[in-house]
């Protein structure tokens, strides 16, 4: 009986307490110095790297041709809700003073894109570049009520488009369907944009006689003189498959224009709005806009839309979060080396025989690797997201508004991946036993598919990214994406094809396969 | 040297690790290729490079040679066997030199396998993927002189890695070490100059590092486009395996065992 006291008694306090497991792990992964030092070697090498590789990216925009090259990204235009924007076009336009109304036919819409970037705007803006036919799918013509001639102003407008049929869109960010198909000679498209007051209302038509109504916008503020006219915009065309994006044009014919409204200037003048903004345009030539009594022919590139990442875009972030691939590799290092170097030198029976219940031992290791792991981590990616950030913008790199959250969650993530991956590690070196297998499978697994994903076809790319553990590095994307902007939505150009947190359920997925079968490994097997 | 080789090859052919690693290398090089060929397609859009496509495999298949290699030296510490071979041949440098040529060795032996796989996976499924000679894609031949260099500079290139990982193994006389510095060397250039958009930078990081320099020996098209012609980079991938051997045999002359 009173065996069975002292017993009970030291069980309860005595080296079977998961604490003391715990404190004997951290015990052990403290004292040794290599370790420690590779702790702080990982932090250090994620600030490094993202720095080095911050510095190697320089901005060069040459929005028409290499003479109009800068070094510093030129101002993006944010939109009435705060957005950044995309606003550049070529806009046929008069004040409108009230009320009023405009009808057009837009009787063709065709369009080519260069197949590099423009060369040369030789005299008069003719462009030497070859030219091959092809519509960009949001390519715009159409009607358009802007607030001002300013970058970024309130809008609304009624078009046609490349691909997408007849929309009605408004402030950049929003859109509605009118009627679907393409616009040929033999089936032209009638469209209509009413004023009154500060609403908009959008019509379309495919006889000029029954017309639907699309869609109305209400411009708050929108003053009694606004700006009135045709407008014709192409985005950068991308090919398919390709991972950038080129400059491209559409061309429009209008005819049966009528406009009803005080309209004091009476004429109208044609200009290409924000032919300097930062955004791929071709230079504007003077035959773009050819007016005749009631026709015209308006060429335009450029865009109306929200603005999307990708490299032609901004920057894509990747430099700033490359530093972590180094880091990974010498977390994965430390974290194997803490079980395998328990086999190689035999510690592994001792610890065994203190404690008998082999998978809490695992489930300690797990908890000190990944801890430690965290915190390097932590550390490390907040100082590389700072430092990376600084040199970016000092090298007149356009980066994109990230928010408060979407930075932490960054940060966070990438410190949890970072301990994700070391479990991952721990758990390879407890199955395997032997440290070189362990490793070379850690780092095949989560940092080889990240180089293959730049040498492959985007397709092989996505998948990869959703089904390797490298999926996890989807907690790193910040691009904002939109369905009104044609885009190579690649993980090149920093779009991964699963949500953040999504992508790092895959790699815990693996890490708990792998402690599964760590622990069934060392239930099973002698020491 | 003779009995150098003999006790290399000894411990080499009987350890079991060898055969699989080396088995390894093929299967997984093979199957790693055909899987990308087999997800690639016909763009109208620029050329691809279908010889260089399907050697794809060797970006995992030398992480396997590189387990084989380092394991030949690190072994050797973490069993306590190296004062064994060093007492029985004191001349610290003929064993690594020993060690290095059946390194080469095997590495050809596997590479020659893994390369000729992938090539046949390639020649089998790349007229499917419409790669057809009507595109303008004839099928993978040996008898196509950059094809060639690309099939036996990628054997070549799987000795220097050998050799790469074996001198990082004896300089760091641990298996995880050497495998992370190797692979974090190799892995490591590609994607900074990924991410670098200078395009200085990026030219000069890929001149330099020892993967991106290597793999250069796979294009067959556009050479005048590449960083650094096929033969330089596997030169200076040979450079990057020269100085690891030198600093490991120079490590290995001055340090106890």
């Amino acid at each position: 009986m009173t065996t069975g006291i002292i017993a009970h008694h030291s069980e309860a306090v005595g080296h079977d307490g998961f604490a003391q497991l715990l404190r004997a792990e951290w015990t052990k992964f403290r004292t040794v110095r290599g370790w420690v030092i590779a702790l702080g070697a990982a932090a250090l090498v994620i600030v490094l790297l993202s720095f080095v590789s911050a510095s190697g990216n320089r901005f060069s925009f040459c929005p028409t041709g290499p003479s109009s090259c800068t070094s510093r990204h030129p101002a993006v235009p944010t939109g009435p809700g705060g957005e950044p924007v995309t606003d550049s076009f070529m806009f046929v336009h008069q004040p409108l003073v009230g009320n009023g109304a405009v009808t057009v036919r837009v009787a063709s819409l065709s369009g080519a894109h260069t197949s590099g970037s423009p060369v040369g705007g030789g005299p008069n803006g003719t462009l030497h570049v070859t030219s091959q036919p092809v519509l960009a799918p949001w390519a715009k013509a159409g009607i358009i009520v802007e607030r001002d001639m300013s970058q970024g102003a309130a809008y609304a407008a009624v078009m046609v488009t490349g691909a997408h049929g007849v929309r009605m869109q408004y402030d950049y960010t929003h859109d509605a369907p009118g009627l679907p198909g393409a616009v040929v000679v033999s089936s032209p498209r009638w469209l209509r944009l009413t004023r009154i007051g500060d609403i908009i209302t959008g019509y379309d038509s495919t006889d000029g006689s029954h017309w639907t109504d699309i869609g109305t916008a209400r411009l708050r503020g929108l003053p009694s003189t606004a700006q009135i006219g045709l407008f014709v915009a192409s985005p950068a065309y991308f090919p398919p498959g390709s991972n950038s994006g080129y400059p491209s044009m559409a061309t429009a014919s209008f005819d049966e224009i009528s406009v009803r409204g005080d309209l004091p200037a009476n004429s109208w003048t044609g200009e290409a709005i924000g032919a300097n903004a930062f955004y791929p345009v071709l230079p504007t030539a003077a035959s773009w806009h050819r007016l005749s009594r009631n026709a015209f022919t308006v060429s335009g590139s450029g865009d109306i839309a929200p603005r999307v990442g990708g490299s032609i875009f901004s920057d894509t972030g990747a430099s700033i979060l490359v530093g972590g691939i180094p880091g990974l590799i010498v977390l994965i290092v430390v974290a194997t080396l803490f079980v395998t170097s328990e086999y190689r030198r035999g510690l592994i029976r001792i610890t065994f025989t203190a404690s008998p219940r082999r998978g809490r031992v695992l489930a300690a290791k797990a908890i000190v690797v990944g801890s430690a792991a965290f915190a390097a981590g932590l550390v490390g990616t907040a100082v590389a997201e700072v430092v990376a950030h600084h040199v970016l913008i000092t090298n007149g790199i356009y980066l994109l508004p990230v928010s408060g959250p979407t930075e932490a969650r960054v940060i966070v993530g990438t410190a949890l991946l970072l301990a994700v991956a070391a479990v991952l590690a721990l758990a390879l070196g407890t199955a395997f036993r032997r440290s070189a297998a362990a490793v070379v499978t850690g780092i095949v697994l989560l940092v080889l598919p990240f180089i293959l994903v730049y040498t492959l076809p985007a397709g092989a790319s996505n998948w990869l990214m959703r089904l390797t553990p490298t999926a996890a590095f989807a907690v790193q994307g910040t691009q904002p994406n939109s369905p009104l902007v044609a885009n190579a939505y690649t993980v090149t150009n920093g779009y991964y094809p699963l949500e953040p947190w999504a992508g790092l359920a895959v790699l815990c997925g693996y890490a708990a396969i792998a402690l599964g079968a760590a622990t069934w490994l060392l239930r099973r097997r002698d020491v | 040297m003779r009995e150098a080789l003999h006790a290399e090859w000894t411990k080499l052919r009987t350890l079991t690790s060898t055969s699989w690693l080396l088995l390894s290398t093929a299967v997984l090089t093979v199957g790693v290729s055909a899987a990308v060929v087999a997800a690639s397609s016909y763009q109208a859009f620029g050329y691809q490079d279908t010889p260089k496509l399907s050697l794809t495999g060797i970006d995992l298949g030398q992480a396997v040679v590189s387990i084989l290699a380092v394991l030949v030296m690190s072994n050797e510490y973490s069993t306590g066997m190296i004062r064994t071979t060093l007492t029985a041949m004191p001349r610290r440098l003929v064993v690594l030199a020993a060690k290095a040529t059946l390194l080469t060795g095997a590495a050809v032996a596997g590479g020659i396998v893994a390369v000729g796989g992938c090539l046949l996976a390639g020649r089998l499924i790349l007229p499917s993927k419409g790669f057809t000679v009507a595109h303008g894609y004839p099928l993978l031949s040996l008898a196509h002189g950059a094809t060639l260099r690309a099939a036996g500079g990628s054997v070549l290139y799987l000795v220097l890695i050998s050799l790469f990982s074996l001198g990082v193994a004896t300089a760091t006389r641990d298996s995880a070490t050497a495998i992370g510095v190797v692979l974090g060397l190799l892995y490591l250039f590609p994607l900074l100059a990924q991410v670098v958009t200078d395009p200085a930078w990026h030219r000069h990081l890929e001149q330099i590092g020892p993967m991106t320099a290597g793999l250069a020996i796979q294009a067959t098209t556009d050479l005048h486009s590449l960083p650094i012609s096929p033969w330089a980079g596997l030169g200076v991938f040979a450079l990057w395996a020269g100085a690891a051997l030198a600093t490991g045999g120079i490590l290995l002359r001055l340090r106890d065992a």
